[in-house]
Order: structure tokens, then sequence, then C-alpha cells
């Protein structure tokens, strides 16, 4: 892990009513990624996320309403890729996902086309049991087949997308729930690109409350064996070649006609 | 016993013709599960065509035809109002977004001005 990352770096971190949370996080990211730019998409809350994240310091994509956090990742894709970024990093509003470990993610860009943050349970405090645990392993089982490459925590969202993957994400991210994990690695797979994990500690989470309650676990069992389901039997012409064109950027030409 | 070789292939290309949209994803995750269970359950009534027989026996009803016509209409309008739902919410999804549209419009026309005018620009 010598290897550093040179190129533009955009730190997407998707927040729903997380005012009390993301300020921090925001904070804290560009203190580990000093040359990183933070963008936060606020989706739809009802709180006053945006303003904390502007506040941070933070760029705000102020959606108008819900899309998810598929929706709200795919925005920031789409964000990256018009204004050539070279690699887009996901990070919780929450807190969950430690900022230091960034870094590492993006100096393994250099081996992968996507790297994982992986949570290894005997190196935090994360914890999931019953059918949600069993869900994780069957699904990491399965997606390590199809990706030829051991997987041990895929439905993560600490992760890193490369120039590569970064114009496949802007138009093919998956916005259905569990896509975001599920489906996008495997779209990824599809079209060409190579995946890998480095190892990440999880960290409780700074402050409100998770969107998954632990009596869902039940529901989110059958869920993602059937967004595996699909995302295996569905048909994904994509590679890595078909991107979004880039247009100039409203700001680009303000800029040019002041001149 | 042709009608019912006629059956089984008319419910089979329903159901293939429902999988052919999901792998085509020109279904969603919320409605393929919906599909596809309606696509399986008129399977199996095609082939075993007493089920219905049993079935309207322990419901208490007379003709077998009712009960399918029942169930049928009874799920035709919750499929009905889940569409007007759902298109309520798009509409107004739409409006919002033509007036974020507005109002960036505005703002960027407004910038551009300022930008122009050296008057202005002075700050
Ligand atoms: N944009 C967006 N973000 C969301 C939504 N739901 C949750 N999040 C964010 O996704 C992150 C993870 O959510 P969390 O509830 O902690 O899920 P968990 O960590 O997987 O249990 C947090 O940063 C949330 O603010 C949503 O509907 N839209
Ligand atoms: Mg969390």
């Amino acid at each position: 892990m010598s290897s550093e990352f040179l190129g533009r770096a955009l730190i997407v971190v998707p927040a729903w009513n997380e005012e009390a949370a993301v300020g921090e996080t925001v904070r804290e990211i560009l203190d580990s990624v000093p040359n990183a730019d933070v963008l936060v998409v606020d989706d739809g809350s009802t709180d006053l996320t945006a303003e904390a994240a502007k506040a941070a310091g933070a760029l705000v994509l102020e959606l108008p309403f819900n899309l998810g956090v598929g929706g709200a990742m795919r925005a920031g894709f789409r964000y990256a890729v018009r204004h050539g970024y070279d690699a887009a990093v996901q990070v919780d509003a929450d807190g969950q996902h430690n900022p230091a470990e960034v870094p590492d993610l993006l100096a393994k860009l250099h081996e992968a086309d996507i790297v994982i943050g992986a949570r290894f349970a005997e190196k935090g405090d994360y914890q999931v049991r019953g059918p949600r645990k069993w869900a994780m392993v069957v699904l990491s089982k399965v997606l390590s087949w199809v990706a030829k490459t051991r997987l041990t925590d895929t439905t993560s969202g600490f992760k890193a997308t490369g120039k590569r993957a970064l114009p496949l994400f802007a138009e093919n991210y998956p916005v259905e729930y569990l896509g975001d994990t599920i489906e996008s690695l495997v779209i990824a797979v599809r079209a060409g690109c190579t995946i890998t994990q480095v190892p990440a500690h999880m960290r409780p989470r700074r402050a409100g409350t998770p969107s998954h309650s632990p009596w869902k676990s039940t529901v989110y069992l059958g869920r993602a064996g059937f967004a595996l389901l699909l995302a295996l039997i569905r048909r994904w012409d994509v590679s890595v070649r078909a991107s979004t064109p880039r247009v100039p950027t409203p700001t680009a030409t303000v800029e040019r006609g002041a001149a | 016993m042709s009608a019912y070789v006629v059956a089984i292939i008319g419910s089979i290309l329903i159901l293939l013709g429902i999988m052919e949209l999901l792998r085509r994803r020109q279904l969603s995750e919320k409605y393929a599960v919906l599909w596809l269970v309606v696509g399986v359950l008129l399977l199996i009534l095609t082939i075993f065509p007493g089920l219905l027989g049993t079935v309207s026996v322990a419901a208490g009803i007379e003709v077998p035809s009712n009960l399918l016509f029942f169930t049928a209409i009874v799920f035709l309008i919750g499929v009905a109002l889940h569409l007007s739902w759902e298109l309520s919410r798009l509409e107004d999804e739409t409006r919002k977004l033509a007036e974020d549209l507005a109002i960036l419009r505005l703002d960027v026309e407004e910038q551009g001005k300022r930008l122009r005018s050296p008057k202005d620009s002075g700050h």
C-alpha cells in the first residue's frame, strides 16, 4: 500500500435527516483527506442537514424529494463525471465509516476499479445477528464467485470507485432497495471492472437512528435474496466505455465569459 | 384436451413475458414480485384445473369460475388504486422538479447578469 492516490477525489456523503452527525463527519473527512472535495447529497431531509453540511465546508446537493441511497449516490457519480474527478468514495453521514481509512481505499484503486472497505467483526464494534447476518454471508459468497475474487462484506456502503467505473455508475447505478450494494457490484463485473477490498473498521453511529431497525431483518433477508436473484438474471449490456457525455457546466461557462 | 394444452402454453408465455420484461429492466423490483406471483398462480391453476373447484368448495362458492372472477376483480381494483397513488406521487414530484428548475434558472440568470455588468462586479 505504498502507492499514493494522486488524482482528484470526490467524497460523496449520502445523508437523510442527519443534522446531528453530518457536520462533524464532513470536518473529519476534510481533516483526513485534505485535497479531496466533499459532496453531501441531502436527500429531501426535513431537518437542517444541508445547513450543517454547508457550515462544515461541504458542497451540498439538495434533492427536492427522497430518492434513496442509490439515487443520491448516482447524483454524486454524475457530479463527479461532469466535473472530471478521478475517483469517488462513499462515506456515510452517520460517522460509521472512518474517514482516516479513505486514503487506504484510494491507494488500492491502482489495483482495481472498485475498492470495498470491508467491515470485519473482530476489528470493530460492528455486529450483526440473525437473518441479516446470514443474508450478508450468503451474499458475500455468491458475489465473490461472480467477481472471481474473495469479498467478505458486500453490503458495505464504504466504497471507492475509480475513473473507469465512474461513467458506468453515473449512468447505471441501481436505485432500488439494496441495489446500491448488491446489484452495483454485479453491474461492475458485467462491465468488465475489477473489485477488491481493504479491511475497514466500523464505528458506532454518531447520532440519530439507523434506517434499518432489528425487526426488519427477516424482511431484509427475503429482499436481499430477491435483489441478488434479480441482479443475476437481469441483462446488462454495459461496458466501461459507455459514458455520460461531459457537458460544459454552467459555472465553467460563466468563468470563461467573465475572463 | 387441446384447450388444456393451449391454456398451459398461454400461461407459460405470460410468465416468460414477465421474466423477459424483468430481465430487460423494464419492470422495477416492487412490481416484479407482484407480477411474478400472478404469473406463477396462473400457471398452477392452468396445470391443475381441479384446484379451483376444491378451493371454491372450501370457500363456499358454488360456481368455481365465480371465485376466479371475484379474485380477479379485487386484485385489479387493488392494482388500479395502487397505480393512481403512484401517479399522484409522480405528479407531485414532477411539479417540484419544475419549481426547482425555475428557481435555478433565475439564480443562474441573476449570477450571469452580475458578472456581466461592471458596476456590480467590484466587490
Ligand atoms: N441520500 C440518502 N441517504 C440515506 C437514506 N437513508 C439513509 N441514508 C444515509 O445512508 C447512510 C447509512 O444509513 P444507516 O441508516 O446508518 O444504514 P446502515 O449503516 O446500513 O445501518 C447514512 O449516512 C444515512 O444518512 C436515504 O433515503 N437517502
Ligand atoms: Mg449507518
